[in-house]
């Protein structure tokens, strides 16, 4: 199973877009379900497009989805916490996915990622307290021969080492 | 473009746009594929394009960014055609040498050339690299004739011609009939004949059946889908439509993984200029055949590359498999009759509609028809998609074609297969690659992933970090697998921190074989295949941790670092790059490592110049006694 600690985090209030603005949330929401039609099939695109949107799946959001396509909170809340990419905590300006894949893994992706949990000072899945960072780790970003890999905010950096990692790194701020 | 109505209309966009194509201009090929975006081919595209623009070339010169070739390592990959000239490795500023150069001068740059490195040789044509020569490419080589993003590409490579063949020659019981007698069979992983399938489905009854390509290519090391979805979608798609025209499906989903944002995009694009020309949509190419796809994408679950927890996933649903039978092909998709392949499954189709089941069932094996597209990665010297007749020896492709082990390290094995698969050991190479040989040694064909490991890798670790994988990838429906890994895990980081115990070894064994009988679906019934592949053939690895060293020197519990006092050189650098501060040293003195502080992170053995070589890693005895701290440094002779 997911070991994901949804259970604190919903119940926490949601933060900035959320807490502030839930109209402009509401009218977000109803753009994105209109452009899937409302298909309760289409929920895992629907809960990617939130998420894009706001960086994370705010609590109100889920409640909205949950309502206006007649299903249960529930159901939209085990289909946000089964799947890996769904965050129901916000998430930091900058978003490292650091490749953990086997092919990664025996070029030295542990290394990578222990690294970069002593520099930033957070474990994997978390957000730094400056919300400047989030680090995370993917099962396999299929670019094995550049391995290791880290993708930070949609961006390849390939035959990481522990040095050029620094330089990477510098360029997000 | 207007909507193609018939057979004629589509040949004759084909043969306009072949009309206005000169085959001898020189066209640029960059490879656009996510390993090249890696390694930096963004910048290298939009330098060509600003070189032409700059020099007035643009009419004269054509660039195309292509699908991946499959030579990841050496990318940027730059082919200038027609020539077929091949530089690897290409940067920004080498662009404008290239255009003047070699496209006006036709000289050759040499330095941008692959270097064979069995022969010290310089290779300046693309076919005669020695990673490409020993393949056969009847899947990948389309990749670099086309721009994924343009459907004209394809169609001038003969696009879409299977697709009005079947439909407009053949009856669907006749497609599925070549589909059978080519042989093809499964490439996802499990290997079951296509045409079999295909006819089950057929002969399902229902007024709505899907069928759905799996692009949920999750097996970490694995990435001959993602090369096949970025660099040609519409071979798939079209193999889609001959599926869905022969089982009489008019609906249609693509399933990819969230991970792969280029191929998510490259398929769309093409369903997009697909039902633009009619391909896709009612009547396609003017013929009674109704049908549509979906790109449905998934949201990171491993275990949605299981067919029927796939099927939840299209649903809304959590991924979580159940139980077979039904099978999808009578229950599905909603209910429905539901046929699933995957990628290179699809990709396969238009090419034995075109060119015969004869054709295809002569390449391969008895059994193993057809060619495999593998990623092979890990400790191997030319990493990437490679495309092989099925039955080449494991041999020849790790040596062949990959070139061996780098820095002349041994082979130690072969995991293939995905997570779940197995590791195969060095001295079982020998082995022709088809679907029964793999399985008789304990790991499978899976999706194509070939992990090269070497000495250096620790079979222990590997099964811990397998396990680990499947064990977060469980969906935890079943006991024997949401527990029976949990415990897999535990004794396997048990031994790999010296704390195991001979009795252990008896117990991952029976453990292994009561979760793969007793789980519901495919990952729990290969998930202990790692630690039972390891074990098999691996036992004295895990021998050696109970009695406290990793020969491998990589559990961390078994090992300390050490510096060598007759090597050390004070040159600093792991002093300056150690995380924990543990070494002490100071300029023209040993360098010390504290044992009590050393967190064993591999910093200082992986700084330490290999001309110096000074840092030691030690198992299965005590680090040698530290030199007293103030220790001069021996003097070198001049020479070394």
């Amino acid at each position: 199973m997911k070991t994901k600690d949804a259970e604190s985090n919903v119940s926490r209030p949601s933060q900035e877009e959320g807490g502030a603005d839930i109209g402009g949330m509401e009218k977000t929401v109803d753009l994105i379900l209109k452009d899937h039609d409302y298909d309760r099939s289409s929920l895992i695109s629907i809960l990617l497009a939130i998420q894009e949107r706001f960086n994370y799946l705010p609590k109100e959001a889920l409640k909205m989805v949950a309502q206006k396509l007649k299903i249960r909170l529930i159901d939209t809340y085990s289909v946000a916490t089964f799947y890996q990419v769904f965050s129901l905590t916000p998430r930091g300006k900058h978003i490292i996915n650091v490749c953990d894949g086997t092919a990664c893994h025996v070029r030295g992706s542990p290394r990578i990622i222990d690294k970069l949990k002593e520099k930033l000072n957070v474990e994997t899945g978390c957000t730094t307290a400056d919300m400047k960072f989030t680090l995370e780790t993917v099962r396999c970003l299929g670019c094995c021969a550049m391995g290791p890999v880290i993708v930070v905010d949609g961006n390849y950096h390939g035959k990481l080492s522990l040095s050029k990692l620094e330089n990477v790194l510098s360029n997000y701020n | 473009m207007n909507r193609l109505q018939s057979a004629s209309d589509l040949e004759k966009l084909r043969k306009q746009i072949l009309s206005k194509r000169d085959p001898k201009k020189p066209c640029i090929v960059i490879c656009s594929g996510t390993g090249c975006i890696a390694s930096g081919c963004e910048k290298v595209s939009v330098a060509f394009q600003e070189e032409l623009e700059k020099q007035k070339l643009m009419d004269k010169v054509d660039i195309r960014t292509g699908g991946c070739p499959g030579f990841c390592e050496r990318g940027p990959i730059v082919v200038v055609q027609p020539e077929g000239i091949f530089y690897q490795l290409v940067e920004a500023k080498d662009v404008a040498e290239i255009i003047t150069e070699t496209v006006l001068k036709k000289k050759v740059i040499d330095r941008l050339l692959f270097t064979d490195p069995q022969t010290g040789k310089k290779i300046v044509l693309e076919k005669e690299v020695p990673f490409y020569k020993k393949q056969k490419r009847i899947l990948m080589d389309s990749n670099s004739l086309i721009d994924p993003a343009k459907i004209e590409d394809y169609l001038a490579i003969g696009g879409y011609s299977a697709l009005a063949k079947a439909l407009f020659e053949m009856k669907p019981e006749e497609v599925i009939d070549s589909i059978k007698r080519s042989g093809l069979r499964g490439r996802g992983g499990a290997g079951f004949p296509t045409g079999t399938k295909w006819e089950i489905c057929h002969k399902a009854k229902g007024d709505l059946k899907y069928v759905i390509c799996n692009a949920d290519e999750g097996d970490p090391g694995a990435f001959a889908n993602r090369g096949l979805l970025e660099g040609n979608p519409h071979s798939i798609l079209e193999g889609m439509l001959i599926g869905a025209y022969a089982i009489g499906s008019s609906e249609g989903f693509v399933y990819v993984r969230h991970e792969y944002p280029l191929a998510v995009k490259n398929v769309k694009i093409a369903i997009d200029q697909m039902r633009e020309l009619g391909l896709l949509g009612k009547g396609i190419l003017g013929s009674k055949f109704n049908f549509d796809i979906k790109v449905v994408q998934g949201a990171g679950a491993f275990i949605c590359g299981e067919e029927t927890a796939l099927m939840a996933s299209i649903e809304g649903k959590k991924g979580e498999p159940r139980q077979r039978p039904p099978f999808p092909a009578d229950r599905g998709v909603w209910g429905k009759p539901t046929n699933i392949n995957n990628v290179e499954t699809w990709a396969n189709v238009p090419l034995i509609v075109n060119n015969g089941a004869e054709w295809f069932a002569n390449i391969g094996t008895a059994k193993s028809k057809g060619t495999k597209i593998f990623s092979l990665v890990g400790k191997i010297n030319n990493t990437g998609l490679v495309e092989v007749p099925l039955g080449m020896p494991l041999k020849e492709m790790i040596y062949d074609i990959g070139g061996g082990i780098p820095k002349g390290k041994k082979l130690k094995s072969v995991q293939c297969g995905g997570p779940s698969g197995g590791c195969i050991p060095a001295d079982s190479i020998s082995v022709p690659i088809d679907y029964e040989a793999l399985k008789e040694l304990g790991a499978m064909m899976g999706s194509g992933g070939m992990i090269v490991m070497d000495e250096d890798t620790c079979m222990v670790d590997t099964a811990k970090y397998f396990s680990k994988f499947l064990l977060d990838e469980s969906c935890g429906k079943c006991m024997t697998c949401r527990e029976g890994l949990e415990r897999l895990l535990e004794i396997t980081t048990d031994i790999t921190e010296g704390k195991g115990k001979m009795e252990d070894l008896q117990t991952l064994a029976e453990l292994g074989s009561l979760v793969k009988e007793a789980s519901m679906c495919g990952l729990g019934q290969t998930a202990p295949n790692p630690v039972l592949t390891t074990l098999r053939y691996f036992r004295p690895e895990y021998e050696a941790h109970i009695k406290g060293s990793c020969p491998a020197k990589v559990c961390k519990a078994l090992i300390s670092y050490h510096i060598d006092p007759e090597r050390c050189t004070a040159c600093g650098l792991c002093m300056k790059n150690c995380p924990a501060d543990a070494i002490t040293g100071k300029k023209g003195m040993v360098h010390i490592i504290d044992q009590g502080k050393c967190i064993k992170c591999d910093t200082c053995y992986d700084v330490c110049p290999e001309k110096f070589d000074a840092v030691r890693k030690i198992s299965g005895e005590p680090a040698p006694r530290a030199v007293p701290q103030g220790t001069p440094i021996k003097k070198r002779e001049a020479k070394q």
